[in-house]
């Protein structure tokens, strides 16, 4: 332990994800040893993400303004819609270069262990977005792990009354893993081999 | 297939071991509690990424040290490979293919493959239907690696599913609402569970005349060693998955309000027994000691053949067995793994290892291991 706020800095970077105890310990050292202003403009820009970034107003994505870039670039394809987990998911999608629709965040996926059902989710958010009949295809972009699957299939018989079509990444990703870890090439395949979803 | 090297860093009681080895009949000899054990025990790691003796990695560690590694040379049909894993209790462990790392460490399972006998057998027939269901798992990993994922995803289904059952079956409020998720869980656990449940009922069709043979030799003079698959809800009789999921859900549908009742998932294949008997009488409960010990070694010898019909001989592993037995058994159990292409043996004293299975020798003491001309 140490003595005041040098322990509560190793308290609070301990709770970011991916940090064990021996990282906050290093890095709150670091910043010990650093210089006032790089300091500064580290805490500066912290605060300045809180305040300043949102999430869009249509798609859950971050965004810099109440609609993120995407959704108000009139070029993308306003017919379909790409649902994923994450921001990072979009970030990996564009990459690929393969998509021009528009995207849905989801905000996680269906996992009871960590007490995560559909209201937990944007899926309210996304039956009001498709209200208007103007989205004809939905792509469903989750996770290739057990939890996006079952959040897939979820929605996939959530919507099955609507008469859209609702396609699902083809197989061929990493099972198991995370959408944001496959690389470009083996993603933008997916994209182009989707197939239809039958629940 | 044999095992040409073992080495070990900080497993166990070992801090440094190197053990060179040969084809053919090898006894590791020394007074109790000196690593006999611990050396075999490490084989079989190396095979099934688990112990045969606790559940977790955190007691293969030696005592202080941070983790363990074990390295393994294998030869399969003149080629030689060496495979490394080390050990990290708690943290994902890391797995080495001929010195370069693999991305999983399930990718280097099946390039060993053994068959252990060790006193634990006899919880198979006296045990909880874990222990059987552990059996038949074990060898359907054994036999086909990619088993470890189907196993795998079965079990996240289950806790998954669990988990929604356990939160609603404590609050009211959310029963109506975990309707729908539970229909897609009640899938998903269907299909997991049907390509389980398949490879299972096929596993035993195929170990039931090999269990009667073994069985019969080991001890004539007793009643015929049988055994039935007992599904946690009714099946038709066929192995085709899609009929199987089906049955899964529909016994899931059945058994459904008792669910969200208790909250726990009743059907599946981890609700399922696989039930020994020895002529008209169940074997557990009703079995002699030495019969239920009999029954254990036949399913252990019969899982033996199956390998061995696979993939050529898998490595044998007799963890002070014979002691367990007598004149009669063990002889019969000495001409059954006589012929295999190497046969480890751990023995206190060296008296009971039968003539039959004389071979090389190691002393084992203190965690040091000697070779004895
Ligand atoms: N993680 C560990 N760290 C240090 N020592 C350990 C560890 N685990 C087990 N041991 C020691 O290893 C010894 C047991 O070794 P092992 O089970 O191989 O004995 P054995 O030679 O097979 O004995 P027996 O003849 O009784 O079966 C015990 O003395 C135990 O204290
Ligand atoms: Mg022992
Ligand atoms: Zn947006």
């Amino acid at each position: 332990m140490y003595e005041g706020v040098v322990q509560r800095l190793i308290d609070e970077l301990g709770l970011l994800p991916g940090v064990g105890p021996k990282s906050a310990q290093r890095i709150a050292f670091h910043v010990l040893a650093a210089d006032p202003v790089d300091v500064k403009r580290l805490a500066h820009v912290l605060l300045e993400v809180k305040e300043k970034v949102r999430f869009c107003r249509i798609c859950g994505n971050v965004a810099a303004e109440e609609e993120c870039r995407i959704c108000r670039d009139p070029r993308r394809d306003p017919h379909v819609i790409c649902v994923v987990e994450e921001s990072k998911d979009v970030v990996a999608i564009e990459k690929t270069r393969e998509f021009r629709g528009r995207y849905h965040v989801l905000g996680g996926a269906i996992s009871p262990i960590e007490g995560v059902g559909p209201d937990d989710l944007r899926i309210r958010e996304l039956m009001t977005r498709l209200a208007d009949g103007e989205v004809t295809e939905l792509i469903l972009a989750t996770d290739p792990n057990l939890e996006g699957e079952a959040t897939a299939t979820y929605l996939a018989r959530l919507l099955k009354p609507m008469g859209l079509k609702v396609t699902r990444l083809a197989s061929g990703l990493p099972v198991g893993g995370d959408l944001e870890y496959a690389d470009e090439v083996t993603l933008g395949r997916a994209f182009e081999g989707r197939r239809l979803l039958d629940v | 297939m044999h095992v040409a090297h073992l080495s070990l860093t900080d497993f166990r009681s070992y801090a440094e071991v190197e053990l060179p080895l040969e084809p053919g009949v090898t006894a590791l000899v020394g007074p109790n509690g000196h690593g006999k054990t611990n050396l075999i025990e490490a084989i079989g790691y190396v095979a099934t990424h688990g112990s045969h003796r606790v559940a977790s990695d955190a007691p293969l560690v030696r005592h202080g040290a941070a983790r363990a590694i074990v390295r393994a040379a294998i030869v399969h049909e003149d080629r030689r490979a060496l495979v490394e894993l080390e050990i990290n209790p708690g943290r994902a462990n890391r797995a080495r293919l001929n010195r370069s790392p693999v991305p999983r460490p399930r990718d280097v399972l099946g390039m060993l493959r053994t068959v252990l006998f060790a006193p634990e057998d006899l919880a198979m027939v006296k045990g909880d239907p874990a222990e059987r269901r552990r059996f038949l798992d074990d060898l359907l990993v054994a036999r086909a690696p990619r088993f470890a994922g189907v196993r795998a995803d079965y079990e996240r289904v289950l806790k998954q599913r669990n988990a929604l059952l356990r939160s609603a079956a404590k609050s009211g409020r959310t029963r109506a609402g975990a309707l729908p998720t539970l229909d897609v869980w009640d899938s998903h656990l269907s299909r997991a569970g049907a390509e389980l449940l398949g490879a299972r009922l096929e596993l035993v069709a195929a170990l039931r005349p090999l269990v009667a043979t073994a069985y019969s030799a080991l001890a004539p003079s007793s009643g015929a060693a049988e055994f039935d698959y007992k599904c946690s809800t009714e099946l038709p009789d066929t192995t085709d998955r899609e009929v199987l999921a089906a049955a899964l859900q529909a016994g899931l549908a059945a058994v459904r309000s008792n669910e969200l009742e208790r909250g726990i998932t009743l059907v599946g294949p981890h609700r399922d027994e696989l039930a020994l008997r020895l002529g008209p009488l169940p074997a557990r409960g009703y079995a002699s000691h030495g019969e239920s010990w009999s029954y254990a070694l036949a399913l252990r010898l019969a899982a033996y053949e199956l390998l061995r019909a696979d993939a050529g001989d898998p490595v044998l592993i007799l963890d002070d067995v014979f002691a367990e037995l007598d004149t009669q058994r063990r002889a019969r159990l000495a001409d059954f793994v006589a012929p295999a292409e190497q046969v480890l043996i751990t023995a206190a004293v060296p008296e009971d290892v039968p003539p039959r299975l004389a071979g090389a020798r190691y002393d084992i003491t203190e965690a040091t291991a000697t070779r004895t001309p």
